[in-house]
């Protein structure tokens, strides 16, 4: 396979980016919930646009109402929500629970999907119990209870865990804190007795929850996948997640470096564009090679995803953790090559450092997935 | 015992009478800085006791001459008053663009009489003071600035915009510079000083990514500025139309002050803080992130050391004349990655934005406030700019 889209794929992207920046743009999406203090952070009404584009069951199966697609796609319109910092429940609910559901009962697939599908639910997940992501260690509990399972235990860092239909959360049925058997994920739905929501607004404007679990009653129905076996569904929808939320910090790192080359062509000092002065020219080169880079690893890795290759795991720890840096580069080159105006709120440019902060934090750090890369390369 | 440490010891038993244990806090906000002024507040009675025993011994300004409200101290002895105070971590007691930056170019260019009543207002804390330099149109070009001051005699008519004036909406007067000949680039702007409570001056605040409005945008609209403000003291400082030898020498100064924040003599390994934190939390740190921390100390607590050097230096006369820039340069660099490597140790709590636990976004606020340190007061770029002509003597620089 060619490591360029495909001619599906790069309309996929056309449709994409015309759709986010008309519909999803600042303006409209971000800087208008913001200055709204949106309880959501996202607007519902562009959800169900994003399901009449067909983009919300992207990664289910046809049998499913989906439309059968893969990682590569679903890049293509997370690049686009990350170009326009589109505030949506796309990664959470579509990539991250999606992946997870397709591993769910026929009985979960019907109570939830059409839903998704459609543009009326969001989904979140429920894996982080510490400040960092550390998905090794899964503390909170799972007891069986009669027929069904007694949930006990804290999340944190929950994306749009207050407004979820239904979140999908990593329990422990059996052994020790930092064992990899003995998960269970489970779809716990909004109106579940005992469990609560801390919300908080996140420093990108969008909301997270710490959520509690205080003895949530769950039928048997709840779990997906099997008891103790969840392990295997649980890094296939951190795959994704991973994979997903790099796509967008290259869409971040793309939109901070276009915005920064417009800026650096115009603005004039000492009589000259500011662009013609080379200490600019070589970083802005250098933030090029890097973003270019650092898109072409994920590409690479979604495909390795969908192909369902050995080396998936790998790459996707790379990309992660590349986009991580470039994007990371990309925003901090850009505020400091706007001076003082890339430091106000009425510019854009700091709304996307603070989007990629965010991303960088969700589902492991840069520094997280090195180490995941020396892991897996065995040293 | 030698006159040196003897002073050593009167200055920690003074210290130790004198300093409020909540003054040996670290600041956490704005609101723990006593910026002085006529609208000035205190938080609290430690502040202004604090402050008081401070104003009272000159140790608002303690190396400058006692006739303008110093202690009158020698180099070696501010040396070991800012040690014995960092070692308490004392806070300093007043805080002020009159002492930072203003204070050393009067001290150099001013006249007696303006030394004697603006020296002695910025170390008693009773006026407070902004910058008036940069312009929309001119940055890091600054010396193209075009607020102009028409001749009218006894006074100048100054019209036109400042841009980025820090805290200009609590400050009392300002040094401005402004152009008041038109041929002349650099022999045509002087450096002004009025009040901002004058008729024609408006500011308007802007808000910063961080959700702050430290700075803003700041209008004239024919206001009239003294050339005297009475004997001996003229309504600028220097020379008329020689202004910009007098705003260069401020920013050496400026550039100095800011350069602390990336470690002055008070920095110690991150590290350790960062591991009390993670510790709290529940998180052993990352290897990675670990490794991250420690190369960050090596280069910190490095430049520790260049800061003690170049302080030493600069307070005996033998540093050179454009050292200030290379400090600003390392030290913001610095402060940016310190703040990063913060955000990144408290993970997601660090994102919060208004939580109670985070006290209202403070690491992620902080750590966009950072982002300007590397701009204000001339940029990174400026700066190395500056290095390359005045230190290595490159061509064409
Ligand atoms: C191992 C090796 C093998 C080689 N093999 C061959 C070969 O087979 N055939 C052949 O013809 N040549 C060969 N070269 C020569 C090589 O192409 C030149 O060394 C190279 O083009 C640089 O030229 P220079 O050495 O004159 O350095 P200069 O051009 O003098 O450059 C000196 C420094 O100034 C920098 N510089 C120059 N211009 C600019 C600018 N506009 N902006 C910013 N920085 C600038 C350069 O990047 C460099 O860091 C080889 C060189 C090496 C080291
Ligand atoms: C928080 C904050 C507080 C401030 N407080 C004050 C204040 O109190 N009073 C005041 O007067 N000003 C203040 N400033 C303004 C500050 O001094 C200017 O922002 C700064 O000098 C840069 O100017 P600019 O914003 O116009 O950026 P520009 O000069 O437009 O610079 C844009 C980019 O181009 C780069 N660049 C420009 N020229 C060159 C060159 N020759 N070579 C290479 N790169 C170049 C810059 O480094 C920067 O990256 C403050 C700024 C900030 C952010």
């Amino acid at each position: 396979m060619p490591l360029y889209h495909s001619e599906d794929q790069a309309m996929l992207s056309d449709t994409a980016r015309g759709f986010m920046a008309d519909e999803g743009n600042i303006a409209n999406g971000l800087r208008h919930w913001r200055d709204r203090d949106c309880p959501d952070g996202f607007g519902h009404a562009l959800w169900k646009q994003f399901a009449e584009m067909g983009f919300t069951g992207m990664l289910l199966d046809e049998a499913d109402g989906g439309l059968g697609m893969g990682h590569v796609e679903a890049g293509i319109v997370l690049e686009e929500i990350g170009r326009n910092l589109t505030p949506s429940p796309f990664l959470t609910s579509s990539v991250l629970a999606a992946t997870a559901l397709k591993h769910g009962s026929n009985d979960l697939k019907e109570r939830y999907l059409p839903g998704l599908i459609e543009g009326e639910s969001v989904f979140a997940v429920a894996v982080d119990e510490t400040a960092k992501h550390r998905p090794d260690r899964i503390t909170t509990r799972a007891e069986k209870s009669g027929n069904g399972f007694k949930l006990t235990g804290a999340k944190s860092f929950v994306v749009q865990g207050a407004s979820a239909d239904m979140l999908i959360v990593a329990a422990r049925t059996s052994g020790a804190d930092d064992d990899a058997d003995g998960i269970t994920l489970f779809a716990v739905p909004k109106d579940a007795a005992n469990m609560s929501h801390d919300a908080v607004r996140l420093v990108d404007s969008s909301m997270a929850t710490h959520t509690r679990f205080d003895g949530v009653e769950l039928d048997g129905g709840a779990v997906i996948g099997e008891v103790d076996g969840g392990r295997e569904v649980l890094n296939a929808m951190l795959a994704a997640g991973r994979i997903g939320t790099a796509a967008e910090g290259v869409g971040v790192a793309r939109g901070a470096m276009d915005m920064t080359i417009d800026y650096i062509k115009q603005r004039k000092q000492f009589g000259q564009v500011i662009g013609e002065f080379q200490a600019l020219q070589h970083r802005a080169s250098h933030l090029y090679s890097e973003v270019e880079i650092a898109r072409a690893v994920t590409i690479k890795a979604q495909q390795l995803l969908d192909e369902g290759a050995e080396s998936a795991d790998l790459m996707t720890s790379v990309a992660k953790a590349k986009v991580a840096k470039a994007a990371g580069l990309a925003v901090k080159e850009g505020v400091q090559m706007h001076g003082g105006i890339g430091m106000t709120d009425e510019y854009d440019i700091g709304l996307y450092m603070k989007r990629d902060r965010a991303l960088q934090e969700f589902l492991g750090d840069a520094y997280f997935h090195a180490n995941r890369v020396a892991d897996i390369s065995g040293y | 015992m030698s006159d040196l440490e003897n002073f050593r010891l009167e200055t920690r038993e003074w210290l130790e009478a004198n300093c409020p244990a909540e003054m040996r806090k670290p600041v956490r906000d704005d609101d723990d800085v006593y910026w002085g002024g006529r609208r000035a507040t205190f938080k609290n009675d430690a502040q202004k006791a604090w402050f008081e025993a401070c104003r009272d011994k000159g140790y608002t300004v303690p190396a400058w001459p006692k006739a303008y409200g110093g202690a009158g101290l020698s180099a070696p002895e501010a040396k070991i008053l800012r040690q014995e105070m960092a070692a308490i971590g004392a806070r300093p007691p007043l805080s002020s663009f009159g002492i930072w930056m203003l204070g050393p170019a009067l001290l150099k260019f001013g006249t007696e009489g303006q030394k004697q009543r603006f020296l002695n207002e910025i170390a008693r804390g009773e006026i407070r003071w902004c910058q008036g330099y940069s312009e929309p149109g001119s940055g890091s070009d600054l010396v193209s600035m075009q607020t102009f001051g028409e001749d009218k005699g006894d006074h100048w008519q100054v019209n036109g915009q400042k841009i980025w004036t820090s805290y200009a909406d609590h400050a009392d007067w300002i040094f401005c510079l402004v152009r008041t000949d038109k041929d002349n680039k650099y022999k045509g702007i002087t450096f002004m000083l009025f009040d901002m409570a004058g008729a024609g001056v408006s500011t308007k605040p802007i808000l910063l990514i961080s959700g702050n409005s430290p700075f803003c945008e700041t209008f004239f609209d024919d206001v009239k500025v003294p050339k005297s403000y009475g004997e001996d003291c003229p309504g600028f400082v220097g020379e008329i139309n020689r202004g910009w030898d007098v705003a260069k020498y401020l920013l050496g100064h400026e550039r100095e002050m800011i350069s602390g924040m990336g470690g002055g003599e008070r920095t110690a390994a991150i590290g350790t803080a960062m591991k009390r934190h993670s510790a709290k939390t529940g998180d052993d740190l990352d290897p990675m992130l670990r490794a991250e921390l420690a190369m960050f100390d090596v280069d910190a607590l490095a430049f520790t050391a260049m800061s003690e050097k170049f302080m030493d230096e600069m307070k005996s006369g033998k540093g050179h004349p454009a050292q200030p820039n290379m400090m600003k340069y390392v030290g913001t660099e610095l402060n940016k990655r310190r703040h990063e490597l913060m955000m990144s140790v408290g993970g997601s709590r660090s994102l919060e934005w208004e939580s109670e636990e985070t006290r209202g976004g403070a690491p992620s606020r902080d750590w966009l406030r950072t982002k300007a340190n590397s701009i204000e007061g001339g940029t990174s770029e400026v700066m190395l700019n500056v290095i390359s002509k005045r230190i290595l003597e490159l061509p064409g620089a």
